[in-house]
């Protein structure tokens, strides 16, 4: 079967102007049928453009998009097959909430009957039966979105848009309509893309995640795989929290960060490079100043932030380093009598530790 | 370039256009058209007209040098300033006081002193000329009170003027006045700010694009209305009043396009640092503001409410005098009450068929006015794409507010009537009473579909189109219930004016199109002045019913739609 090797989404150099103005550059990206995608990135990289000329509502100004073998660059909106959700909803305020939702289906002839039965199936996937003849105004937010969500589906597009569909609603709101809105998609099977500029948004929704910064694709992967191993230092700054070090390498395996030693793997740079070391919080492990280990570093802590299960501890290091930060749990800040100004060592695991070429 | 970095093999997409799309632009393409034939094309007809002579020969700004050097014609620029400004002045200071008695205080009955405020909307300006007259003039009730003076001249114009301008500045200025930030207030309080320093620190910096605002229209109103000075102008001459004796009495088209010209300058400046204004003001407005609560002050209420009360004594009693008179028999020697002076049909000025071709023309302007501007107004807001034709389309569709009624009217004769253009049947006809009405007052009707439309959430378009919905089937189901008390409104301010508007109408109606509205101006010229105020009145009367059907209508529509608008 080459049907199923094929990617159901594919957009090869897509670039959007806007006068002068690139709003995304020469961007190509492959999406598999039942995928689910993030699109993440900071606010104004390009995100909603790249939905939108998806979709067809802002047509891209070169590039090509075929979706199901089908090349659409050229079709209007109307004659693809999407789904849309946005961030107001976009809810006809004065139709009923069956009658938003049987907007498309009424369109396209459906007897009465098969309408109403399509639509209370709908309802009871967004978890809101009963709600029929309500007025959008008279729904909480979060009911809203899954008013919307139900419209978007009635006519089981092929594949489903979702732009910052979460951003209006409170957080518990949000957590919980995340996880409805996977488990949909695993119900479903249908291809879809989310748009967000919330890390863990995507983190926990998506099957892989595309990075955008400034209108082009800094990483694809999954999730694991763009929180563990980050392409470039963009990513490992906007995604989790991240401690950077000026760092030079001296020999194969070895860098010098101001004074210190440290060996990690300098397999993707070389010897005499400037380079920017990154590791995660949680990676760096705390001992008591007495241990003397090879991989270490006297500091001393500068301040401690309870973060609920967890504290962050911001330590000073010896001249060259910048302020470090280290997840600790309750029961290791206790056992190491952790507080402003207590001397403590800190351990660099050689395996958490990554190197990007310093370009600046 | 920027585009250097995309590689040359690439080509621009082009998305096909949907029907929807074909639809759209074409139709964004016949309303500019529309709006071409209505405004653009007859104002360059009156601008080349102002450049010939008599027989038709280009003479360069020949006519505009004779205007400049007759003294008669040029003393009517200084005469129409300085009333317009007179006007503008009292009328800004007298319903500055009556807007904050309104809103910014807890007089009593202030729901009473607003609906009488608007009254004199509903009376063609016309009706306070001959009001004044029947209190000041020769027989007038209270002649003795100017002294030996005389109404008729400039202050005769000037108070008409007040008059029927007052409800125009008072409604922008109460829309200025309620958008009180309480913080301000509060502020100001805390530091023990005097109640007088408050009021010129606080308050009138608040309001001030709204007087300016008021002021640019207002002096705008006045300068080119020509129906209170016709009447009791005398022999002050205006500029209105003479572009309508070059025009009708002198059949003089060249110099009437000469002072017309003259006379659009004054209100395009207007208009323009009116827009200058509303820019500013939108910033001002998009800030979150706490609503003002007034505190009650007794005595200065009791002030307040004296002064209010004058204020709407006087506009009732201008009212009520054209109401009275209209019903007595021969004024001053029978003052017995009949309904003789109703009599049209055995007048001079078109009888009661000029009544019912003024609301004829009122029903069409309501009716074809409100779908073509509701449709400018969409394509503008909501089409997709094409953004310079939708800028061009609100371009031409902000150039009638620029555009004097006379000027308009003018320009109408000289382009429907030329020999050569194909449209030449519409002159003479209903047709074009109401093309020349609708553009008039196209522009403040364009804004309130806009203000409407904007309301909406501009991805309505968007989620339909996902849903394969066509574009007409979602503005049938969504866009236009929920704009339809805007339409109303739109509707109701068209039917308004129709019925009172003089000064476009009154060089395009043919004996079998003649107006109410004209029919009053035509009898006063011809001294029955006591038809002239019965004929006001009528106008006045179905106004006024127009106007309750119409707060029935929306009460209803408020009633049925609350469900959904409520949050
Ligand atoms: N219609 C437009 N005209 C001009 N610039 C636009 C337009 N739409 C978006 N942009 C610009 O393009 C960039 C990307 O916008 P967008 O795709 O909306 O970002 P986001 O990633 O936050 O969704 C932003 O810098 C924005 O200012
Ligand atoms: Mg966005």
């Amino acid at each position: 079967m080459s049907e199923a090797q094929q990617p159901y989404l594919k957009i090869e150099d897509l670039t959007k102007h806007f006068g002068e103005f690139v709003a995304v550059r020469e961007l190509s990206l492959e999406i598999n049928g039942g995928e689910f995608v993030c699109f993440l990135g900071p606010s104004g990289c390009g995100k909603t453009t790249l939905l939108r000329a998806i979709a067809g509502l802002d047509p891209q100004t070169t590039g090509r998009i075929t979706q199901n073998g089908q090349d659409i660059s050229s079709l209007p909106p109307s004659e693809r097959d999407f789904g849309i959700v946005f961030q107001s909803y976009a809810l006809f305020p004065n139709l009923t909430v069956f009658q938003n939702i049987a907007y498309g289906l009424e369109n396209q002839r459906v007897p009465k009957p098969e309408i109403r039965k399509r639509v209370v199936e709908l309802l009871e996937l967004v978890g809101l039966p009963e709600q029929t003849s309500k007025y959008p105004a008279q729904l909480s937010g979060g009911q809203q979105q899954r008013v919307a969500l139900a419209r978007a589906l009635a006519t089981s597009p092929g594949l489903l848009l979702l732009d910052e569909p979460l951003s209006a609603l409170d957080a518990r709101v949000r957590a919980s309509l995340r996880q409805e809105i996977r488990a949909l998609h695993q119900r479903l099977g249908i291809t879809t893309i989310l748009v967000t500029h919330d890390q863990e948004e995507a983190l926990s929704m998506a099957d892989r995640i595309v990075v955008m910064d400034h209108g082009s694709i800094e990483q694809v992967g999954t999730p694991e795989e763009i929180y563990s191993t980050p392409a470039s230092p963009f990513v490992a700054d906007f995604i989790g929290v991240m401690n950077f070090m000026e760092a030079e390498v001296v020999a194969s395996g070895t860098i010098r960060v101001g004074e210190t030693s440290l060996s990690c793997d300098t397999t993707n740079v070389s010897s005499g490079e400037k380079v920017r070391m990154t590791v995660r919080p949680e990676d760096l492990r705390c001992h008591t100043k007495t241990v003397d280990l090879p991989n270490g570093l006297p500091v001393h802590v500068d301040t401690l932030e309870f973060l609920g299960s967890f504290c962050r501890l911001k330590l000073k290091g010896p001249e060259g380093f910048s302020t470090l930060r280290a997840d600790l749990s309750l029961q290791q800040v206790h056992q190491l009598k952790a507080a402003p100004d207590v001397p403590l060592t800190v351990e660099f695991p050689p395996d958490s530790l990554r190197l990007f070429p310093d370009i600046q | 370039m920027s585009s250097a970095s995309i590689s040359a093999s690439a080509a621009p997409v082009r998305i096909r256009l949907s029907r929807d799309d074909m639809v759209l632009r074409t139709a964004l393409v016949v309303i500019i058209a529309l709006l071409a034939v209505a405004v653009v094309f007859p104002l360059y007809s009156l601008l080349s007209m102002s450049l010939q002579d008599m027989d038709g020969e280009y003479v360069g700004l020949e006519n505009f040098r004779i205007y400049f050097d007759t003294p008669a014609l040029f003393a009517s620029i200084t005469n129409s300033l300085s009333v317009a400004i007179s006007a503008t002045l009292i009328v800004l200071g007298i319903a500055f006081v009556y807007a904050y008695a309104l809103t910014r205080t807890r007089m009593p009955l202030r729901w009473f002193f607003r609906g009488v405020a608007l009254i004199p909307i509903l009376a063609p300006s016309l009706l306070a000329a001959i009001s004044l007259i029947y209190w000041f003039g020769n027989q007038g009730v209270l002649k003795s009170w100017l002294g030996g003076g005389s109404i008729y001249g400039p202050v005769g114009i000037i108070i008409g003027s007040c008059f029927w301008v007052f409800p125009h500045a008072l409604m922008i200025l109460l829309t200025a006045l309620s958008t009180a930030d309480a913080r301000l207030y509060e502020a100001a309080e805390a530091l023990r700010t005097p109640k007088w320093r408050v009021f010129w620190t606080v308050t009138l910096p608040g309001a001030k694009y709204g007087i300016l605002s008021a002021g640019f229209v207002v002096f705008t109103l006045v300068i080119t209305d020509f129906g209170v000075p016709k009447v009791i102008g005398g022999r002050y001459n205006v500029l209105a009043t003479d572009v309508y004796k070059q025009v009708v009495g002198q059949q003089n088209f060249e110099m009437g396009a000469v002072v017309s010209l003259v006379l659009l300058l004054p209100a395009l400046v207007a208009f323009i640092a009116d827009r200058w204004v509303q820019r500013k003001q939108v910033a001002l407005l998009s800030a979150r503001a706490v609503p003002y609560q007034p505190k009650s002050e007794p005595l200065r209420d009791g002030l307040r409410f004296i002064f209010c009360t004058i204020v709407a004594v006087t506009l009732l009693a201008m009212i009520a005098m054209a109401a009275y008179a209209s019903f007595v028999t021969f004024w001053p020697y029978n003052l017995t009450l009949s309904l003789k002076n109703y009599n049209f049909d055995v007048m001079d000025g078109g009888g009661w068929e000029a009544y019912f071709n003024s609301i004829r023309m009122a029903i069409y302007c309501a009716i074809f006015g409100t779908g073509l501007i509701f449709v400018g107004g969409y394509l503008v807001e909501k089409a997709r794409g094409v953004s310079w034709l939708r800028t061009l389309l609100h371009l031409a569709a902000m150039l009638p507010l620029a555009v004097p009624g006379l000027v308009l009217g003018i320009a109408y004769i000289f382009f429907f009537n030329h020999p050569d253009n194909p449209l030449g049947f519409l002159y003479g006809t209903m047709g074009i009473l109401v093309i020349c009405t609708i553009v008039h007052f196209y522009t403040v009707s364009h804004l309130t579909c806009l203000t409407a439309l904007k309301q909406l959430d501009p991805e309505f378009e968007a989620v339909s189109l996902s849903l394969k919905t066509p574009v007409w089937r979602t503005v049938g189901k969504v866009t236009l219930p929920v704009c339809l008390p805007a339409l109303l409104d739109v509707g109701s301010y068209l039917f308004l004016n129709a019925m009172t508007t003089v000064s476009a109408v009154v060089f395009l109606y043919s004996p079998e199109t003649m107006l109410a509205s004209v029919a009053v101006l035509n009898m006063d010229d011809a001294g029955d002045i006591a038809p002239a105020a019965a004929m006001a009145m009528m106008i006045v009367y179905t106004s006024a019913v127009f106007r309750i059907l119409h707060a029935l209508l929306a009460r209803i529509l408020q009633r049925r739609t609350q469900v959904w608008r409520k949050r």
